[in-house]
């Protein structure tokens, strides 16, 4: 049976009926169309589903949309503002860190969320904070440039 | 200063802002009114006949639209190569691998799609499985297809000069054997489509292929539709990697569901399914014996291989003779033999997969080359270079080097890793070693035998001026394709990058055969130039009347029109242009003639100004049996050196740095080159280090999924350094050619002699798992003892 469940994604408050077994990245996607946040495994192996819950990085894959109850969330669709790309979107295109584009929705939010905890991470803390996020086009080298370019900024 | 205004350039990729910001559209953000949802039965057994099949439960079930099997969708055979048409879309008789396909259902919903997939009942006879090479070619082995006995799918026997001759004036003569693992391509969007049939019998299939144009084919043939009615369109595609270069039971089963409802219908692999469909790189067993003069000189190769193809063709024949013709070159090699066979077992079939059936080739003879140069007391440098071919050569089987930057990627990575101070001189556990590779830059030939265009492009400049719309039925799938195009139509034309639009992967935009074989640059590449060229002429023809200039002194730049002849007086032209334009803020006052201007002129003197493009390679070598496998109009080739950190306690390999140079002829976007370089580099060690499909004895598929096949993560890639190698390619566009897969060539055995050195170990088999690594240490230590 659905539960009507509030939350608030990109600072907008939405009301929703779920069913309990639906899962929060099938939330956003089908049913509010959000579909900038993708599917590659449904198993929380890819990373590519990743969005920002409470101020933390998760798989939505692996999250029930009733766990999301009450709770705050940022997408990909929620970076951008009425000046432009965010400056980790900007930095993603402007050093050619995006090929097939399929992971880059979660790889920014992951690289946005650690910005937003460490402005200066190191190397490897970058290595460590976006390697549950999968890429098979780019080899992860100017993804690697784009965020740190992205915490100069 | 480059001569070029547009390409050569780091140019931003026009798809990336979109892709950043999540408004680009992916097969599975789409949805059409009223569609409706696929879903497969697919086989539990690897091999089974099939006794029963019913489907009355499921067609039943409420909200179910529409069950077809091969009762419905009949029973025309398909494939990958024409001469090896070996699969239906349902299974019929029998089933080959888990994940053969048996129905489709169509319904209101997914959940109900799946459920109704549960409630067809099939009845099997189980019949004897085989996994292996050796059990599929055993005596009185269970057969999988009755045409093809033996289970040999494919057999390919050439011989270019004498290979037992030249042994005999060989000084020494070295002989191993290595094998690989069956690789899944991993691009993390599973395959899906959207098929649409409407009123006037018109289908279109919107799907995440790297192939509208043969997919466009297939669905046509197996369907029995007139081509004509079928168009297919390929929004953004989360990569491919060569498994998506051909249709899949998806694009079909959704096809015929939609004409059997009269509604969209779509249809997704999840993840597993990706694994059981398998189509990536085989798992091969090469055995390589190569002789060689005292002083290092190249003089025969005998090469044996056995490909582990799966239960059905899909690229294999292409795949069993890449494997062999990819080792004509790069170095002078005047006497070659290649036997090779692919052997049908009950797994799922093997397919193309970046640097299609030359890699694990490459990475058995690279290892032996640096074996020989040890035993002959040479640096493998120098090895490489004594042999090295030069621009201009052609290799015994006939591919012609018409550009080979091969020695300046050598000496470009021999620089940029400091080889000469490290080699030889590393502590025991680190290690450095080298490889080359090179891989042609489109197939010379269509995968069924046709006198086609390889690419057709049409660019239409807006009426109202200025605007250049490129259409190119050529697939973006990541690489980075349509900002190439963008950048060559540009640059052709004269005019700005933001002045182009570009629309592609749709086949109603012409014919291109797709993104597989690392052929769009050079050959769409090559039909956009035309195209661009072609516009250019047909307005500065109209504008040589207008203002009685002769064309051939007039030129575009920068989307400015410029004159040999000083005081040219356009005056007129722009008084009529602005005069069309009261009102509008952004009328040319002064300065030179644009090309906004002289387009619109040339309107309306003229009408709609339309450029066309095509490409087809010009005749290539060989006329020998399997010769259109391996020629192409040119060769990209690259060279990289591995640096390696083995702990001999456990085997664990820490991969430190990887320089790697690329001739990719002239870099149309110098950062997509990169982008190519350094994907591969990971796709490599990712290969060499632990990809491996597993399964267990009843053929099931043990790691199909992403935690536990593992690919590399960021923690596990080192830096890469790039290097990118500029010859001038003459049938190039531009001079530009591939660096999609030349560029994994070189990865695993430059890994595999880093680790020699670290360790002095050799291991002839993948992936290099701690496990692997360590046994070898041990059986080594054992040897040394007695």
């Amino acid at each position: 049976m659905k539960k009507l469940i509030h939350l608030t994604i990109n600072d907008q408050s939405f009301e929703v009926a779920v069913e309990p077994n639906q899962t929060l990245v099938d939330l956003l996607r089908y049913q509010l169309g959000l579909t900038g946040t993708k599917k590659g495994c449904e198993m929380g192996d890819c990373g590519s589903c990743t969005v920002i819950l409470d101020g933390k990085a998760v798989n939505s894959c692996l999250v029930l949309a009733i766990q999301a109850d009450g709770r705050n969330i940022q997408t990909i669709e929620g970076l951008e503002t009425a000046e432009g790309l965010h400056p980790v979107q900007e930095a993603f295109v402007e050093k050619g860190a995006i090929q097939c584009g399929f992971c880059s929705s979660g790889m920014i939010l992951s690289a946005k969320n650690l910005l937003d905890q460490t402005p200066n991470p190191s190397d490897t803390q970058i290595r460590r904070a976006l390697s549950g996020n999968l890429c098979r086009c780019t080899g992860y080298q100017k993804i690697i440039e784009a965020v740190q370019s992205a915490k100069t900024i | 200063m480059s001569e070029y205004t547009v390409i050569n350039s780091r140019a931003v990729r026009r798809d990336t802002p979109d892709k950043a910001s999540g408004k680009a559209v992916f097969i599975d953000d789409m949805s059409l009114p009223g569609m409706l949802y696929g879903a497969l039965l697919q086989s539990p057994l690897a091999h089974a006949r099939i006794v029963r099949i019913d489907t009355s439960k499921a067609r039943n079930l409420p909200g179910v639209k529409s069950v077809v099997t091969a009762a419905e969708a009949g029973l025309i055979k398909y494939g990958v190569s024409p001469a090896r048409y070996d699969e239906t879309l349902f299974c019929h008789e029998k089933v080959r691998y888990v994940g053969d396909d048996i129905a489709a259902v169509a319904a209101v919903d997914l959940e109900t799609a799946i459920e109704a997939v549960s409630l067809i009942e099939v009845e099997y006879e189980e019949l004897p499985v085989v996994l292996t090479i050796e059990d599929a070619m055993a005596e009185g082995a269970p057969v999988l297809h009755n045409e093809y006995p033996g289970n040999i799918c494919a057999e390919v026997h050439s011989e270019f000069g004498n290979v037992e001759a030249a042994f005999a004036n060989c000084d020494l003569i070295k002989t191993t054997t290595f094998k690989n693992k069956r690789q899944d391509a991993a691009f993390i969007e599973p395959q899906g489509c959207i098929a649409s049939y409407d009123h006037f019998g018109n289908l279109t299939l919107y799907s995440s292929t790297q192939v509208p144009h043969y997919v466009q084919r297939t669905v046509a043939m197996v369907l029995k539709l007139p081509i004509g009615k079928v168009r297919v369109v390929k929004p953004y595609v989360g990569a491919g990697f060569g498994i998506k270069a051909s249709a899949n039971p998806l694009e079909l089963s959704a096809c015929l569901l939609s004409m059997k409802t009269g509604k969209p219908v779509k249809m997704n692999y999840n993840r597993e399914q990706v694994f059981q469909y398998g189509r990536a790189r085989h798992q091969f067993t090469h055995t390589m014996t190569t002789g060689v003069k005292k002083d290092g000189a190249l003089l025969a190769l005998k090469h044996v291989c056995y490909l582990d193809g799966g239960a059905y063709s899909s690229f294999g024949i292409a795949t069993v003779y890449y494997a062999g013709s990819l080792l004509g070159g790069p170095y002078k090699l005047p006497n070659m033999k290649y036997d090779g066979y692919r052997i049908y077992n009950n797994k799922p079939a093997c397919g193309a997969m970046r640097g299609h059936g030359g890699v694990a080739a490459r990475a058995c003879w690279e290892q032996q080359l640096d074996m020989i140069a040890e035993e002959l007391k040479i640096s493998p440098i120098e090895l490489r270079l004594k042999n090295m071919m030069v621009a201009g050569d052609v290799t015994c089987n006939d591919l012609n080097m018409s550009s080979l930057g091969m020695k300046e990627c050598i000496e470009a990575v021999q620089n940029g890793s400091e080889w000469s101070a490290k080699k030889g001189k590393l502590p025991k556990g680190k290690g450095i070693g080298m490889a080359c590779g090179f891989f042609v830059s489109g197939a010379g030939y269509p995968i069924y035998r046709s006198d086609t265009y390889h690419g057709t492009v049409v660019i239409k400049l807006t009426e109202d001026g200025g605007t250049a719309l490129v259409y190119t039925a050529s697939a973006e799938i990541g690489q980075g394709s349509d900002t190439t195009f963008a950048m060559i139509a540009a640059e052709a034309l004269g005019i700005r990058l933001e002045d182009v639009r570009l629309e592609s992967g749709d086949t109603d935009f012409g014919v291109d055969l797709g993104a597989y074989s690392s052929r769009q640059t050079l050959m769409t590449g090559h039909a956009v130039k035309e195209a661009a060229e072609d516009v250019r002429q047909k307005v500065l023809e109209v504008l040589s009347k207008e203002l009685n200039v002769p064309v051939g002194e007039m030129d575009i730049r920068n989307s400015l029109i410029g004159f040999k002849q000083a005081n040219v007086d356009f005056s007129g032209l722009r008084t009529r242009y602005v005069k069309e334009h009261r009102g509008w803020t952004d009328n040319p006052t002064d300065g030179p003639l644009t090309f906004k201007e002289a387009a619109r002129m040339a309107y309306l003197a003229i009408g709609s100004i339309v450029g066309t493009g095509k490409y087809k390679p010009h005749e290539l070598g060989g006329k020998y049996k399997g010769a259109a496998v391996g020629t192409s109009p040119a060769y990209g080739c690259s060279a990289q050196i591995a640096e390696v950190t083995v702990d001999e306690e456990t085997g664990q390999i820490t991969v430190d740095k990887i320089t790697d140079a690329h001739d990719c002829g002239r870099a149309i976007n110098i950062t997509s080159v990169e982008g190519q370089m350094e994907g591969s580099v990971s796709m490599g060690l990712g290969e060499a280090l632990f990809e491996e499909v597993k399964f267990d004895n009843k053929g099931r598929v043990i790691n199909a999924d992403l935690a536990e096949y593992k690919i590399p993560t960021m923690l596990d890639m080192p830096e890469v350094k790039t290097i990118i190698v500029e010859s001038n390619e003459p049938n190039g566009p531009f001079g530009a050619k591939e660096v999609g897969e030349g560029a994994i060539m070189p990865t695993i055995p430059a890994i595999l002699n880093a680790v020699y050195d670290a360790i002095g170990v050799r291991i002839h088999e993948l992936p290099l798992t701690p496990e692997r690594v360590y046994m070898a240490i041990q059986e080594a230590k054992k040897g040394k003892k007695t």
